[in-house]
């Protein structure tokens, strides 16, 4: 059935394509092996996801060819695609979450429609086989919705290979995992290169250099470099994908002494499944210090940072800032004390997609008598304020009119930091702040961050990056099932160790 | 004795039209479609299915194929304007709710302007009559409830488990699922998103207007222009109230039509009892009841619904 048995060589060859007003795909060109992993990097909007797309049919390239074994081939659908025996795992996990595992891989197996049925236990026998052979565990029964994200890219991987790809494509496969199952992959990935041939997008350089044996660097639509991995340093590739040597913005000061800004005690929340997600929770931050809290993402960090900011209501326990109670006020009530907030969502939590930047940026302030007079919005100081901090925060965008919702992650997230920023706040909680950001951004948010705490502003930073967090602190704290599990000082703190209290190993134990 | 037999009677004889629409209403949403525009097409339906045999025979008695033409043209024509609604909505992206309100008056309008000038006024047909059953509607009650009816009746009743073995068992029910819930991975496995919900339109239509003949040929046995009087409108909210689910929204049909049957049999067999209409609005009261405190249905339910699907919009 398939068309190749198997693939030695994937080509394409002055591909380009256009999007109204956008050039995505730049006459690009490359070249992948058989059993070779090629790592393909590049800041957000550089056209990785798109020349995938094109591989695998979905879109169809303006101009150029793909060439499968020296052979021409056309790639008008995924099915041809799937013929070719290349599959991907996309970004954004194309599950259908009210089907179960078995459904969702049937509906690419189309030699298991037999007739008016669907042939289940044919499905079933390749689920078992695939996951045997590769050690991925999944659940055929299980709802899609019931799983959790680690688990949810397993049933990816398991469907495409289930599809008979004998070609990977894995987009960003790391970025929503923890770190232990971020090794994981790693190793299978690794394992799998010696019957597979893969593409890997990434924004995480030691991934890269870990795994790969090519790179190539996308930048605004064209190759601009292309190399043998083993050849250069995280560092060098972090150069030239960003075209500026990057800086690790570190947090080298010494710790501060100023009050206690956020005091947390014994705080209980639940969650919205309704257990107790926080459980008795403790922390205490100061002003002008940055404290990092570590953990696997669903430890009751959500619930932390919205039971701070007012968006749910807490069981007991208090919240303490600058010496008032602000637990279960309404979200109002906490930003007038000066509270600051990046949430985790920030396309649907921290800013309204289809709203202009500069709507955006006063958001939190429309009543105030800087942008409003009698309840009539001014928009001549909207505008001059919105194109300061445009420029202060290099946003990139068309003009303060665009809707911020068509902006690149990177650039909603400044427009969000720009907006907590410029409203002087006296602490920030800053959840994931570069979850899912290539390195230009990520390294622009973290030296904003450093900052502010240099103002004196007091940081909660939440994030599962662990560099990020040792990058930053003054204070690491870890969470683990709701409660803290340890402080340390910034000096104290290795991988090893945050590693091990992560996966809730207490420190004497 | 009588009325409750009665009032059963009827309610297995009258859910028909309830249980085909939104059965069809069912397939356009699982495909992501939110059709308004029921109503309007069970109104041509209906036109058209007491149209055919009173133009062919006239106001007499049409013989029993003539009746069921009728009810094959008004189920094409139906079947039309579901893909009608799929050039407005899935080609054209126009709003699902606004274009359904449309159909909705566009198919009424045209039902009732042909009926004035074609018809003129209010005819009775005969249209289809029930048949006893030999032996099997002579066992006392449970004989006359269910086995005193014509053969459509029986139909209607066969396509619930059809309806729900295509959803839940075919490679086609599970391209609609995966269509009105995440269109984007149904693309990304080379299923074509637009045929899909183009065919379920093409279907739900189809039912629709089955049911609208089915309405004037074999229930009220006359057409006028307002035949449908929300009929249409109740079968969309029966899709919510059941679920998406066929066997549930298949209850919700019989447990509406036993209300209202309920309320006219008070009303010939209790003529003193002057607060009907409370009996008629308690299903509707349910059904709010229900739609409000529901809220997992989000999880069940097509979480794409009422979205067009465009792949090179990014998200």
């Amino acid at each position: 059935m398939a068309r190749f048995d198997k693939i030695t060589e994937l080509r394409v060859e002055h591909i380009t394509k256009r999007f109204p007003g956008v050039l995505a795909c730049d006459d690009i060109s490359l070249t992948v092996g058989e059993h070779q992993i090629l790592a393909l990097v590049g800041e957000n909007g550089a056209g990785k996801t798109t020349l995938m797309n094109m591989i695998m049919g979905l879109y169809q390239p303006d101009e150029g060819k793909i060439f499968i074994n020296g052979e021409e081939v056309q790639l008008k659908t995924p099915n041809d695609a799937f013929d070719c025996g290349i599959g991907m795992v996309h970004q954004q996990y194309m599950l259908v979450p009210n089907m179960t595992v078995l459904e969702n891989i049937a509906l690419g197996m189309k030699n298991s429609w037999k007739g008016i049925k669907v042939d289940l236990q044919m499905v079933r026998n390749k689920v078992t086989e695939i996951s045997e052979k590769y050690g991925l565990k999944v659940d055929p029964d299980a709802y899609i919705w019931q799983l959790a994200v680690g688990e949810q890219q397993r049933v990816e991987l398991v469907k495409t290979l289930c599809l008979g790809a004998k070609f990977l494509i894995l987009d960003e496969p790391t970025s929503a995992l923890t770190p232990q199952e971020t090794d994981d992959l790693i190793a299978l990935l690794k394992k799998m290169s010696s019957e597979l041939s893969i593409i890997f997008i990434s924004h995480k350089l030691n991934e890269v250099k870990a795994l790969s044996h090519k790179v190539s660097i996308l930048r605004h639509g064209k190759v601009v470099f292309e190399g043998s991995t083993a050849d250069y340093t995280p560092k060098q590739i972090a150069a030239l994908m960003t075209g500026h040597e990057v800086e690790v913005n570190a947090n080298t000061d010494e710790p501060s002494q100023g009050e206690v800004a956020l005091a947390i005690n014994d705080l209980c929340v639940r969650s919205d499944r309704g257990f107790l997600a926080l459980d008795h929770f403790n922390l205490e931050i100061k002003s002008g210090e940055i404290v990092g809290l570590a953990g696997v993402s669903g430890n009751g960090q959500r619930e932390l940072a919205e039971a701070i900011n007012g968006i749910r209501k807490t069981e007991s326990g208090t919240i303490t800032f600058f010496g008032k109670e602000i637990q279960n006020l309404t979200p109002g009530q906490v930003i007038a004390t000066g509270m600051g907030y990046i949430p985790e969502e920030r396309n649907t939590e921290g800013i309204v997609p289809s709203m202009s930047v500069k709507e955006n940026i006063i958001l939190k302030d429309s009543e105030s008598q800087s942008f409003s007079k009698n309840h009539i919005l001014r928009n001549k100081a909207i505008e001059s304020t919105s194109n300061r901090l445009r420029d202060e925060f290099d946003i990139r965008c068309p003009g303060i009119n665009t809707a911020a919702g068509s902006l690149s992650g990177g650039n909603i997230q400044k427009v969000i930091l720009a907006r907590e920023i410029a409203r002087k706040p006296k602490f920030l909680v800053c959840v994931y702040p570069i979850r899912g950001l290539d390195m230009g951004a990520a390294e622009f948010i973290h030296k904003e961050l450093l900052k502010l705490r240099k103002s004196g502003v007091g940081i909660l930073l939440i994030s599962e990056e662990l560099e990020e967090i040792m990058n930053l602190s003054d204070r690491i704290a870890v969470i683990f099932k709701g409660q803290t599990q340890a402080v340390l000082e910034r000096g104290q703190a290795t991988t090893e160790k945050l590693g091990i209290l992560m996966a809730g190993v207490k420190e004497d134990e | 004795m009588d009325f409750v037999v009665n009032t059963l009677t009827l309610t297995v004889r009258f859910a028909v039209t309830l249980m085909i629409a939104s059965m069809g209403e069912m397939f356009n949403q699982k495909a992501g479609i939110f059709n308004l525009g029921c109503e309007g097409i069970m109104s041509v339906g209906a036109f058209l299915g007491m149209l055919i045999p009173f133009t062919i025979i006239g106001p007499g008695t049409a013989p029993g194929y003539i009746n069921i033409l009728g009810l094959v043209v008004a189920t094409v024509a139906g079947c039309l304007l579901g893909l009608l609604f799929g050039v407005i909505v899935i080609t054209f992206r126009a709003p699902q709710g606004i274009a359904g309100i449309g159909m909705q008056m566009f198919g009424v309008g045209l039902a009732g302007t042909f009926f004035r000038s074609y018809i003129g006024g209010t005819q009775s047909i005969t249209g289809i009559s029930s048949m006893e059953i030999p032996l099997l509607s002579k066992i006392p009650v449970l004989g006359k409830i269910l086995f005193t009816h014509n053969p459509l009746v029986y139909f209607a009743y066969l396509l619930v488990p059809i309806a729900w073995y295509v959803i839940y068992k075919t490679p086609w029910g599970l391209k609609v699922r995966a269509v009105g819930t995440h269109p984007r991975a149904a693309d990304s496995l080379g299923i074509n998103v637009t045929r899909i919900r183009f065919q379920s339109l093409a279907v739900g239509g189809a039912m629709a207007g089955f049911a609208g003949a089915f309405l004037t040929l074999c229930q009220a046995k006359m057409f006028n222009a307002d035949i449908i009087n929300g009929r249409g409108f109740i079968a969309v909210a029966l899709v919510y109230f059941g679920q998406w689910h066929p066997i549930k929204i298949f209850l919700g049909a019989l447990l509406f039509t036993f209300a209202q049957t309920l309320q006219t049999q008070i009303q010939i067999f209790v003529p003193q009892f002057q607060y009907y209409e409370f009996l008629t609005m308690l299903p509707y009261i349910l059904v709010i009841v229900v739609l409000a405190f529901n809220r997992k249905s989000n999880r069940l339910g097509p979480s794409a619904l009422g979205k067009p699907f465009n792949r090179e919009m990014r998200v």
